[in-house]
């Protein structure tokens, strides 16, 4: 119990990647909502990454996870700049609303 | 030992709780300050891991850059959130469903894995340099091309995020620099002669 080992990490990353999963269930209107439940998927992949690293004696998984971040800072730009265009040309978020290719 | 143990308790156990606070708070402002302390406890973990460098960098990107940003998208676009709350419960038992098969699959895989049971490697891997300076090491020699690649990632999202918000609106005056700088002098001089007791 008080002998943590990489499996309590894993545990914890999964817990976190489920919430992720089940938050994008649970605010299905909310387009914010979901993007801040895939950044709570990003944070498991990449406690996944530093666990195995740091239990591997590898430091190839925090690079990679350095890059996962990466991608997920771009990410979160881009999403937030179509949000916010989309926001001014139809006024509402609401995912179900986004169903046209034209705006 | 001890003392590891307890911090990696209480910072997981924020970490899911507060990770749990982002999908059900009912004022999106509060999801965007859960999922900020969400990824301070992250950082502890990772601390815990002996992965300061990361540490550090997901608490300077993500609780600087990326969580503001959130911040400011709540904030500034004027939506009716309590409308785009209704159908969670519908949604509610899909979602539970989906999420407990997930998560008992991955807890089942991660117990019934033998695992490594090697104890928590050293901040220092290669022995005598820290972990800044490894992962320096490692990222601009072996993976230099896929730094410069996510480098690259980044530029693409900024000026597409900028292409994408910015907005030339037309009911307002701007400066228009072509035209003041291509002015030439027979255009905004001209010498009048004035005789003496009358206006121009």
């Amino acid at each position: 119990m008080l002998d943590i080992g990489l499996a309590h990490y894993l545990v914890v990353a999964s817990i976190l990647f489920t919430l992720g999963i089940f938050g994008i269930f649970l605010n299905r209107r909310n387009v914010i909502i979901i993007l801040m439940s895939i950044e709570l998927m990003l944070l498991a992949v990449n406690i996944n990454f530093v666990a195995f690293s740091s239990f591997l004696h590898d430091l190839t998984g925090q690079v990679f996870a350095m890059f996962v971040l990466t991608v997920a800072a771009a990410e979160a730009a881009i999403g937030l700049a179509i949000l916010v265009v989309y926001f001014r040309n139809r006024g509402t978020i609401a995912v179900e609303d986004i169903n046209l290719m034209r705006g | 030992m001890i003392l590891t143990a307890l911090m990696f308790y209480l910072f997981s156990l924020v970490c899911v709780v507060s990770g749990l606070l982002v999908i059900t708070a009912r004022n999106p402002v509060h999801s965007v300050l859960f999922l900020i302390l969400a990824f301070f406890n992250a950082a502890g973990l990772f601390v815990l891991l002996g992965a300061e460098f990361l540490a550090m960098i997901l608490v300077v990107v993500y609780v600087g850059a990326v969580a503001v940003l959130f911040l400011f998208v709540v904030m500034m676009l004027d939506i009716d959130f309590a409308s785009l709350r209704g159908g969670m419960r519908q949604h509610i038992a899909l979602g539970l469903a989906v999420g407990v098969i997930l998560l008992c699959e991955l807890v089942f895989v991660v117990l019934g894995w033998g695992g490594i049971t090697q104890g928590i490697a050293s901040a220092n891997p290669n022995g005598a340099v820290d972990n800044t300076q490894a992962l320096g090491l490692l990222l601009y020699t072996k993976y230099l091309y896929a730094f410069q690649l996510s480098g690259l990632i980044l530029l693409v999202a900024m000026i597409g995020a900028i292409v994408l918000t910015l907005r030339g609106r037309s009911d307002v005056r701007r400066q228009n620099i072509g035209t003041q700088v291509g002015r030439v002098r027979s255009q905004s001089i001209e010498i009048v002669k004035v005789t003496t007791g009358s206006g121009v």
